[in-house]
């Protein structure tokens, strides 16, 4: 069972508020360290750290709208081998579904950690947020501000990554989402007043939380309220998901589409980087694999006419695809990353979806489903591999 | 396209597909000659990333033979098969590909004939599809 808490925000210190929460994690010692968004002293990005002083938490934001790395990544490597501390990570939905993938990828791993997820409206490209803070904009709080509302109000001008803007996940624990041990919420409520904080019983008695019907100020009607405002963004999330979705699927559709896809691509590697999912050490386009021997190319032009070089473009995209596709937690860090601006966060989403389908997969949803890829039932697909008619 | 030969490649499994090959071989059994196999310990072994280099290089089909469910060597190498052929099959059919170009079948080392049979129907069925369109296309 789990305790629904409203933390009091004094002052309308929202993130004070946060940080002060945060901080008796580390002084009632449930924990070693704190993995959080933090602003850097430049004040213009805003990044995953390791906190373990308290006294470090002055910067955290786990609100800012922005995501320059996907933090599942640092929860990966802080935790793959044995460190003996006790950690409380916080992430928005997306990186902690990408942290539940990594797990069962075995690239994570859980002991001794409490998962925290945010409330999430939406990303800026981190160019756009350095560039909204150097005009003077708090994105924090124009984010807070659209919480009640839980509007996807970019400031004039810019947009949110693609991404986001399709992303019909952005509570933790919510349809398909797996549930953190701690909720911090604040659609639908005036987070100026009051943040929802959701934890399992356990830990809501080591931090003094009390269940609360519903906040002490403003309407009583907040779980009600929290609710609608939650089910209103998904539906409209959804309805552009199926909409970039549809518009994909007719323009792929044969073959000159799908060389179209990727005719800008400089195959730099960068969507691979930036994949949480893409975790190979030894990656086969890392290695000389595709270093062919000289003659090797001149025999291909000479079969082909021509050939583009380098090549294996398509290659490279089609067999990622097959590698992550089922376990896509559509982040869009790899579109972020492109710098030929691929809208690959869409195609790879869209993909994926399908192959996820297949075996009724949903990525993050939960750590007892395990990856397609890693186990089968004997009773499916049964007629692929058997005589057709 | 009357004197469209289609090129297949084979990835077969040691245990049974390619036993069962030889065995078409050893037999005497004709099939088409369009057939180039490669040896595998297992289909489960058969990263997609070769299927995929064959299609583009210009291969019109690739059949992956493994042995029938239940049967495989390694307890499950065939059940993995079919899950990553699968993703596979779907991901190519949305990216624009025919991936009716794939086929994946269980061929015992004892189905000389079937592994015939199936060679026979494959190269009737590609000569229908006609030649992988991306056969001429080097910007890939």
């Amino acid at each position: 069972m789990s305790v629904t808490a409203y933390l009091e925000v004094a002052e309308g210190d929202t993130l004070g508020a946060l940080r002060s929460f945060l901080g008796r994690l580390l002084a009632e010692d449930i924990v070693d360290a704190l993995l959080v968004p933090q602003k850097l002293p430049t004040g213009d990005n805003v990044v995953p750290t390791l906190i373990k002083n308290p006294a470090s938490l002055a910067g955290v934001d786990p609100f800012a709208p922005v995501m320059p790395v996907i933090a599942a990544r640092a929860v990966s490597n802080v935790t793959a081998t044995e460190h003996g501390e006790r950690l409380a990570a916080v992430l928005r939905s997306c990186e902690l579904r990408a942290v539940i993938e990594l797990v069962k990828l075995q690239q994570a791993s859980l002991d001794n950690v409490i998962l925290i997820g945010v409330d999430c409206l939406g990303t800026y490209e981190v160019t756009d947020y350095a560039n909204l803070i150097e005009a003077g904009v708090d994105p924090t709080a124009e984010a807070l501000a659209g919480a009640a509302e839980g509007q996807l109000t970019a400031h004039e001008g810019y947009q949110f990554r693609a991404a986001c803007r399709m992303c019909e996940k952005p509570v933790p624990g919510g349809p398909d989402v797996y549930r953190p041990d701690i909720t911090i919420g604040f659609l639908g409520l005036n987070p100026s007043q009051q943040i929802l904080i959701e934890a399992d019983d356990n830990l809501a008695e080591k931090l003094g939380l009390e269940a609360a019907e519903g906040p002490s100020a403003g309407s009583g009607q907040a779980p009600a309220r929290r609710k609608e405002v939650i089910e209103r963004l998904i539906a409209e999330r959804t309805a552009e998901r199926d909409r970039v979705f549809a518009a994909f699927r007719e323009q792929v559709a044969g073959m000159d589409g799908l060389l179209a896809k990727f005719s800008t691509c400089i195959r730099c590697y960068n969507c691979m980087g930036a994949c949480p999912i893409c975790y190979c050490k030894e990656c086969i386009f890392r290695t000389p694999t595709f270093d062919h021997a000289s003659p090797q190319y001149f025999r291909w032009a000479e079969r082909k006419g021509s050939i583009r070089l380098p090549t294996d473009t398509l290659l490279f995209h089609l067999t990622r695809l097959n590698h992550m596709a089922t376990s896509c937690v559509g982040c869009g860090m790899c579109e972020s990353a492109c710098p030929s601006e691929l809208p690959v966060a869409l195609i790879f989403r869209a993909v994926g979806q399908e192959a996820q389908a297949i075996f009724d997969y949903y990525p993050g949803r939960s750590l007892e489903e395990e990856v397609p890829v890693a186990t089968f039932r004997e009773d499916e697909l049964t007629e692929l591999g058997e005589r057709q008619g | 396209m009357d004197d469209f030969e289609p090129r297949i490649i084979g990835f077969f499994c040691n245990w049974c597909t390619y036993a069962g090959a030889d065995l078409a071989g050893t037999s005497r059994i004709q099939y088409p000659p369009n057939i180039r196999v490669i040896r595998l310990m297992c289909s489960g072994a058969l990263d997609p990333v070769y299927v995929i280099k064959a299609l583009l290089e210009g291969a019109d089909g690739i059949l992956i033979g493994g042995c029938h469910p239940g049967d495989c060597h390694y307890q499950s190498g065939n059940y993995k098969a079919r899950r990553r052929v699968a993703i596979l099959q779907s991901i190519l059919k949305q990216m624009g590909f025919e991936s009716e170009r794939v086929w994946l079948r269980w061929i015992s080392a004892s189905e000389g004939r079937y592994f015939a049979d199936t060679v026979t129907e494959m190269v009737a069925k590609l000569k229908e599809l006609g030649p992988n369109p991306l056969k001429g296309v080097g910007a890939v």
